[in-house]
């Protein structure tokens, strides 16, 4: 059975959001108006909106260097993100962190990370404020296939076993970690990792945001209620490069028919059809939400090339926060 | 002698190394293609047997490079950007740098950790640190940070022959620089300075980077008829106190320029050290230009107020002329 009619226009407006969001983030990359690395989700955005629909807003989440999508599944908003992007004052961060960094813990987004696997322990911690303090929260730790060869997802995955914290470890298997396929240099499944550790373990197609949305959906309720962590693995592509600029200085490492295979899945236009075919959306009723975003994200990037740069001294502020503060 | 690149200086030199000595192996992530160009091509020699795509697990590859050391190899370990020495502290500072030590001398550990390193234009503050300043505080490893592409040849090949854990650090503001280089290999020992400028009123010792930004600024000084030395250690563990001695011992002023944090740093260190082993050769009080206490920010705004520039070293250089000697500290 689908979800109600609200839900479904609330997945396909948060992927399209993030979809143009994200192709506005490579023009602009493009004409060298966005400093720094730039790493888009192109692709994935079934498996942030899938598992982000299930959260409440105070729920948690960590993010990883491939960060957009999740922080705009969790909520965040278009025109400070780019802002962020742009290195200016009303970015999320004021132009501290820029792509790698977006946080907002209002929204629970504790951030993009720059460290590959840097968000496990931090969401594992999350888990465990949330177990101390009684409440019923829980923390999706988002993190690539590469970032599950570091040894802190071992120490994460055991933790949160022997203590049950409510955790979503929700690995993004989108088969690459920089120029190298992940399955040259992993053994194994990345999913049944989990199983060992006794932790709920299972892998789902993560271009399917509905079956995004079942499998994290019964993953946040074992938590709430008190069962402990989980590991999910999507299986999903990205469709565009490791990170923008990326072909200057390395030569093709996927075919394109590989790349063709999978945007034969796009995970966007997919739910487009199934809501056209099997919820009885119209074309129009789904482009009035095409266009609605495409405003939104050209109205942020107004947004973030009207806002100031910070002043330089701002460089020397919030590094310790003030006593009694 | 062929123009090269700053890292293909090293590429240059880590190739000939492997020729030279078939315990040398390389591992890293994707180093078949090659981050920043030190590893690139060298798949194609020697194969995969001794370049070896590591993946994402710092940890085990760097302290691995330990074991394997210990056992007969001489790891080559490619740890990308410097930020992410941290990832892998604990076995660079409890094992690599503990090793020989703890054994009471019975293992020799012939390591090279290479590294980018420093902001590379709004990396952010994961993506830009220059962390030599605790990596000599560690005790146990060598420390080098060269700044032209000759440099970089001759200490990667004394790195590599070196039997002990030495850091290679390449600032990736020097990407771009380039100049003729001998084919062949050379070596250049740890521990010597170079005097890069000669002067006589103010010594200015410049790491990296900032070691082209001193000699600019020089330059521009001589006009103004201030005779500036510009002194690159080069490496920092060994450190080559003896030039820098007697570069103040002739100049009696000193400036220390340091792409890095303040507290407790680089240059807090040579500062210390030149007071006390020529404290009666000063003229004026030393000056030190350095980052203020802040993480690397990533908007190009802020990392430019981060940054050590030009007018932060002259000031600082007409500081040590203008200013009387100091009594006691302030
Ligand atoms: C600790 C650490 N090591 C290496 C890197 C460099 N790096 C950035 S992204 C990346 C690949 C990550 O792959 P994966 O976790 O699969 O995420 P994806 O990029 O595919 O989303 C690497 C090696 C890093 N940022 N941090
Ligand atoms: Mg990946």
């Amino acid at each position: 059975m689908l979800p109600d009619t609200d839900i479904l226009l609330g997945l396909y407006r948060r992927m399209v959001r993030i979809r143009v969001f994200e192709e506005k983030v490579q023009e602009l990359h493009r004409l060298g108006k966005l400093p720094g690395f730039v790493h888009v989700y192109v692709g994935e955005e079934a498996v942030a909106v899938g598992a982000c629909s299930v959260l409440r807003d105070t729920d948690r989440i960590t993010s990883t260097h491939r960060g957009h999508g999740h922080c705009i599944a969790k909520g965040a908003d278009v025109a400070p993100m780019m802002a962020e992007l742009f290195g200016r004052s009303d970015g999320y961060c004021r132009g501290k962190g820029g792509s790698m960094h977006i946080i907002d813990t209002s929204l629970g987004i504790l951030g993009a990370n720059g460290i590959v696997g840097g968000g496990i322990p931090m969401a594992t911690g999350s888990g465990l404020a949330d177990a101390v303090l009684g409440r019923d929260g829980v923390t999706v730790c988002f993190f690539g296939d590469g970032a599950a060869n570091q040894g802190v997802l071992l120490e994460g995955l055991n933790l949160a076993a022997i203590w049950k914290l409510p955790v979503i470890y929700l690995c993004e298997s989108n088969q690459y970690m920089e120029f190298t396929p992940t399955t040259d240099l992993t053994a194994g499944r990345i999913y049944r990792r989990g199983e060992p550790f006794g932790v709920a373990s299972m892998e789902v197609d993560g271009n399917d945001v509905l079956e995004v949305r079942r499998v994290v959906g019964e993953a946040v309720d074992r938590a709430r209620r008190g069962e402990g962590p989980s590991l999910i693995e999507a299986i999903t592509y990205r469709f565009s490069g490791h990170s923008e600029g990326e072909s200057a200085f390395v030569s093709a490492y996927r075919t394109e028919e590989e790349v063709e295979s999978w945007k034969a899945r796009d995970p966007v236009t997919c739910f487009r059809d199934l809501l056209q075919t099997e919820a009885g959306f119209t074309a129009a009723e789904l482009d009035s939400i095409d266009a609605e975003e495409q405003e939104a994200v050209l109205k942020a990037v107004d947004f973030a090339e009207a806002s100031p740069h910070p002043s330089p001294d701002e460089a020397l502020d919030h590094v310790f926060a003030p006593a009694g503060g | 002698m062929a123009n090269a690149y700053f890292m293909q200086a090293m590429n240059q030199a880590l190739r000939a190394a492997m020729e030279e000595d078939e315990t040398v192996i390389v591992m890293g992530e994707d180093v078949d293609r090659g981050v920043f160009g030190v590893t690139r091509g060298l798949i194609d020699t020697f194969g995969a047997n001794r370049i070896r795509k590591t993946p994402i697990s710092e940890a085990v590859f760097v302290g691995g490079a330990v074991g394997a050391a210990a056992a007969g190899l001489r790891p080559f370990a490619h740890v990308m950007f410097s930020s992410f020495f941290y990832v892998a502290m604990d076995q660079v500072a409890n094992q690599a740098a503990r090793l020989r030590y703890m054994s009471g001398g019975q293992v020799e550990l012939p390591i090279v950790y290479f590294a980018g390193t420093g902001p590379s234009g709004s990396a952010a503050a994961q993506h830009s640190e220059n962390p030599h300043s605790i990596l000599m505080h560690t005790a146990g490893l060598k420390v080098v940070m060269p700044s032209t592409p000759y440099d970089a040849k001759g200490l990667m090949i004394a790195a590599i022959r070196d039997p002990n854990p030495v850091v290679y650090l390449a600032d990736l503001r020097l990407s771009r620089r380039r100049e003729p280089i001998p084919g062949d290999p050379y070596e250049i020992p740890l521990g010597v300075a170079d005097v890069k400028r000669q002067g006589k009123d103010v010594t200015v010792v410049a790491l990296a980077s900032l070691v082209h930004l001193a000699v600019d600024v020089a330059d521009k000084l001589e006009a103004d008829g201030i005779s500036v030395e510009v002194v690159d250690p080069r490496s920092l563990v060994p450190f080559d106190w003896d030039t820098i001695v007697a570069s103040v011992r002739k100049t009696g002023r000193l400036v220390v320029a340091d792409p890095a944090r303040r507290l407790c740093g680089l240059a807090a260190e040579v500062i210390a050290g030149v007071s006390e082993r020529a404290w009666d050769s000063l003229r004026s009080r030393p000056q030190r230009v350095t980052w203020p206490d802040i993480p690397v920010p990533f908007s190009p705004v802020l990392e430019a107020r981060l940054d050590v520039g030009a007018d932060d070293l002259e000031q600082a250089i007409r500081a040590t002329l203008g200013s009387p000697v100091a009594v006691g500290s302030e």
